[in-house]
């Protein structure tokens, strides 16, 4: 039977001996006379053999098992220990190899050295590493429902906190920093890969309802905790714009604009900008405000318009987006390739955790900050420990998340002996060694203390569970999220309101809304909700197509009928643009007026 | 206002049983109008709406889950939402026609009530054959039967031999063989032919192809069927016609007329919503009856029944197939007399419902104040 071979996906010949081509290229690759980084599989099911040895393949390592045996012996164990072989060596000497994703069907892996039989392949290094970088970030996943870990290790993914140091000279678009990141105190090994790098914060969390306020997920946050600063974040924004030349010798002008071009903003729009046309760097913008004056030359000359005075040109200033705010933090002025003046503007807003920022525990515990509380009435211990976040028990029970519950009293426990905890999933710290560390530092072993109203100052009934959790704040803050509207811009076409906040638009008021107010009977409500592109048309009376009004004479006419009555009607702008378009589509839509 | 036949008759049979005096009675007739006024709708309200959003609401639950009978002996019938939607879009035939056959007093026995059920069953000459074959050269099919069933529905092949009319086909018997000659030399044709005659009815009613017997909550023997033929059931001895139902309502508009319709179209509306365990009140499923009855014909809801029926151009032309409703307006020169919401609201005036249904005009400036 003929097997076919690809290499990179690519059709190259056909082999009769499927098996023994991938054992001698496996072969050379272990003994390094090929490249290490060549990856090849055989399917049986379809007889093909794929040779992979491009790049932006995902490869992880394995221990190479050869006749039942671990080529990772003891001995290397130690002499790794010891720093006198290093992971290159392990790679050299046919301990370890790199699978990508093909060769890894192939492959019979074992989890641990002792379940490694005759059939099996390959070794784990570690059992955690079957789950990927954020996955394995969650403490205790072993104890979690499966889709918790995984919704967690989404939400790692959206956590503000320290990806890079370098911030304060680059100019990202979009930025987000935590003013305060602290490494986890229950970490797992991926922690210490991504030491340098801390998403969160370590925080007192009392799993207790707070008068309804964390109802539904929501939680309640101490206002002190704030105010010394947790889940601060500074956001940083960088507006760019170019000074272009055009055709014609024409080019923008850098500067505060003239009064009189188009677009011109008014004289208080500009009161920012320093001589130059260029915003100081530390002043307070907010939106809509010009960071860099500019002019540009009218898009369309029109023929024989060739003066290029003041009237041909027009505003094109770069200003702060709708909807945000911040202080100039930095202005770099330097040149694009093709050698035109670039202009970087970059803000910077602090952001101190308000109601309505999201936030979650890596167990893919979400939540919205819905009262934020000052400490005097937050609930205490003997001790004097106030939480800083109240968490809504009525969350734990449906999503199963105990390995949650473990690392609250593993912070507890850490946060008292000063010590991190391991946590990694299957290796992690054991459950009554923190227990049995609670018992002897005179604490209960479940984590629940009895807490004191800090409105009433009396204890609680229940004994509460109480801890300390690693929480982080994610990247879904209301500060960029909040939109109102009264009146605003419409669109072109249509005249109705625009959508999105971004262009300042409305809420749609929907087909099945509609039909709500119908069903109360609320018929002037509806007019009014449908009246936002309310328009007068003149209309001639006697051929019941749209007439034209003159503005100079005030006066309106049908230029079919001359002579005929115009009535004004009052309807929709959607309307007149339906009638326009029958026109077009030549259906005459004639309207027949009547007086009331 | 005056009380509908219905609660006037009860109150008064209530007053008549407990013996209650006049002073009384006149205290029990004023709570009774009170009450009645206040769950009558007031005038100009879009009960239609209100129909429209008590209906769908059900039925965008039932999407998302539809209860199955799962491993229940009987007929598997269509529910949940396609089964509603067979119903208001008023289909021809329905997925699994069904009967539910009453009989009549004198028949309630088991052994009688098995005879009328076998009556009913169809059998085609397929069921009673166990091969078939065709000889090309005499231009024959030889079918051999199956005795044991012959036996059992009490048919002999000779009579087999007349029930099968076919052109161009003489059918005669030899034992337990049936012999067909084509007296057309057409040899294509002679496959065509077997496949007919094996298509062909014998005996029962025809379309029904199963049939259940079983006891009702009464105790009173009641056969159910797959596929559904009311007419011919009718004529069958023992069956109780007054009671004997079907849920093809094309059948029952057809057999007993438009009035009946609409109740079947009320009955197997409220039954697939009840079986889903959501409950409508019966005036939304009537009210929606009604408007698919009126004509005098059933009409479904949707493009080519009430919504494609609509008066008014602008209406139609929102709905569905713009271009289709404007260009035969434009053809015919319709006129839109803007009488209906949709148009109104598209228009954005005051609909002439609700709080919109009355206008006040003054006169300013005429002669005479």
């Amino acid at each position: 039977m003929r097997c076919d071979v690809y290499i990179n996906g690519m059709y190259v010949g056909v082999t009769d001996k499927p098996e023994e081509l991938v054992a001698e290229i496996r072969r050379r690759r272990r003994y390094n006379m090929i490249p290490s980084e060549v990856n090849i599989a055989y399917f049986k099911e379809f007889n093909e053999i794929r040779i992979n040895t491009d790049a932006g393949r995902a490869r992880r390592p394995l221990i190479i098992v050869e006749n039942g045996k671990p080529r990772l012996t003891e001995e290397m164990i130690r002499n790794l220990k010891e720093g006198k072989i290093t992971w290159d060596y392990l790679l050299k000497h046919n301990v370890i190899e790199y699978l990508d994703a093909e060769e890894e069907e192939n492959a019979y892996i074992a989890l641990s050295p002792e379940e490694v039989t005759k059939e099996h392949t390959h070794l784990e290094l570690n059992p955690m590493s079957i789950l990927g970088i954020s996955a394995s970030i969650t403490p205790y996943p072993e104890y979690n429902r499966g889709d918790r870990v995984n919704y967690g290790a989404k939400m790692v993914g959206q956590a503000i906190g320290a990806p890079v140091f370098n911030f304060l000279i680059r100019t990202d678009t979009k930025f987000n920093i935590l003013a305060y990141p602290q490494l986890p105190l229950i970490y797992t090994k991926t922690d210490n890969v991504l030491k340098n790098h801390p998403y969160g914060q370590n925080i007192v969390v009392a799993v207790m309802p707070y008068e309804g306020y964390n109802m539904n997920d929501a939680v309640v946050i101490n206002k002190a905790s704030i105010e010394r600063g947790l889940f601060r974040s500074f956001y940083f924004r960088t507006y760019e714009t170019v000074r272009k030349r055009y055709w014609g010798g024409q080019e923008d002008i850098i500067g505060i604009p003239e009064p009189g071009i188009q677009g011109y903003r008014g004289e208080q729009a500009y009161i920012h900008l320093d001589e130059d046309g260029i915003v100081n760097p530390e002043t307070d913008v907010g939106s809509d405000t010009v960071l860099i004056g500019k002019t540009s030359p009218l898009r369309f000359l029109s023929a024989g318009d060739f003066t290029a005075d003041i009237e041909n040109k027009r505003e094109s200033s770069l200003c702060v987006k709708y909807g945000e705010k911040g202080i100039v933090d930095k202005v770099i002025i330097t040149e694009t390739p093709d050698g035109e003046m670039l202009f970087k503007v970059r803000v910077r807003d602090e952001r101190n955790c308000e109601v309505g920022d999201k936030f979650a525990t890596r167990h893919g515990q979400k939540g919205i900050a819905a009262l934020i509380v000052p400490q005097e009435d937050m609930p205490f211990t003997k001790d004097g420990i106030v939480p800083d976040i109240v968490f809504n028990p009525h969350g734990i029970p449906s999503r199963m998340t105990v390995g949650q519950l473990l690392e609250i009293i593993a912070g507890k426990y850490g946060a008292l002996v000063g010590k991190r905890i391991d946590a990694s999933a299957f290796s992690g710290t054991k459950e009554e060694v923190i227990r049995n560390g609670l018992i002897e530092l005179g604490f209960r072993d479940d984590g629940r203390e009895v807490l004191y109203d800090g409105k009433t100052g009396k204890a609680y009934e229940a004994t509460i569970f109480i801890g300390v959790n690693y929480y982080m704040k994610l990247d879904h803050m209301v500060a960029d999220k909040i939109h109102v509207r009264s009146k605003g811009p419409v669109t072109l076409l249509t005249h109705q309101p625009t959508e999105g906040r971004s262009k300042r638009g409305g809420l749609r008021m929907g087909e099945m809304e509609q039909q709500c107010l119908v069903g109360h009977g609320a018929a002037l409500t509806l007019r009014e909700r449908f009246s936002s592109d309310d328009t007068t048309i003149p209309v001639c009376s006697n051929c019941g197509l749209i007439a034209i009004h003159d503005n100079i004479n005030n006066k309106s006419y049908c230029p079919v009928c001359k002579d005929s009555k115009i009535v004004k009607i009052r309807t929709s702008y959607a309307f007149k643009l339906i009638l326009d378009e029958l026109k077009s589509s030549i259906v005459y839509p004639k309207l027949v007026v009547k007086e009331l | 206002m005056e009380l509908p036949l219905k609660i006037v008759k009860e109150v008064e049979e209530y007053i008549k049983n407990n013996k209650i005096d006049k002073k009384r009675a006149e205290k029990i007739w004023e709570r009774v109008r009170e009450a009645y006024s206040n769950a009558v709708y007031d005038p100009e309200e879009p009960i239609g709406v209100v129909t429209a959003q008590s209906l769908s609401e059900p039925a965008t639950q039932m999407t998302m889950r539809t209860y199955h009978f799962a491993g229940t002996a009987g007929i598997q019938v269509t529910l949940g939402l396609p089964r509603l939607i067979e119903i208001f879009d008023a289909k021809k035939e329905p997925e699994t026609p069904s009967m539910t056959i009453y009989l009549k007093k004198d028949y309630q026995t088991k052994e009688k009530a098995m005879r009328i059920a076998e009556d009913i069953k169809e059998i085609k000459l397929k069921d009673l054959v166990i091969s078939t074959t065709i000889d090309l050269i005499n231009m024959t099919i030889t079918c051999k039967l199956d005795m044991n069933k012959l036996r059992r529905y009490n048919i002999k092949p000779e009579e087999l031999a007349k029930k099968i009319k076919l052109k161009n086909l003489e059918i005669t018997t030899k034992e337990d063989r049936l012999i067909a000659v084509s007296t057309k030399e057409d040899v294509i044709n002679l496959h065509k032919l077997k496949f007919r005659m094996l298509e062909s009815h014998i005996k029962g009613v025809k379309g029904v192809t199963h049939v259940i017997l079983s006891k009702n909550e009464k105790g009173e023997w009641v056969i159910t069927t797959l596929g559904s033929n009311l007419k011919k059931v009718f004529d069958i001895e023992g069956v109780d016609a007054t009671r004997t139902y079907t849920n093809n309502i094309f059948e029952v508009y057809e057999v007993l007329g438009i009035e009946a319709a609409r109740n079947v179209i009320i009955r197997e509306a409220m039954k697939t919503i009840e079986e889903q365990g959501l409950g409508v009140d019966v005036r939304y499923v009537s009210l929606l009856a009604d408007l698919m009855t009126v004509t005098g014909k059933i009409r479904g809801i949707g493009r080519y029944g009430i919504a494609g029926n609509k008066d008014s151009v602008l209406a139609r032309a929102a709905f569905e197939e713009t271009k289709k409703h404007i260009i035969n307006a434009s053809v015919k020169g319709a006129k839109d007399p803007l009488k209906g919401p949709i148009e109104n609201i598209i228009l954005n005036q005051v609909i002439p419902l609700g709080t919109g249904a009355f206008k006040l005009v003054g006169r300013i400036g005429k002669k005479g104040k």
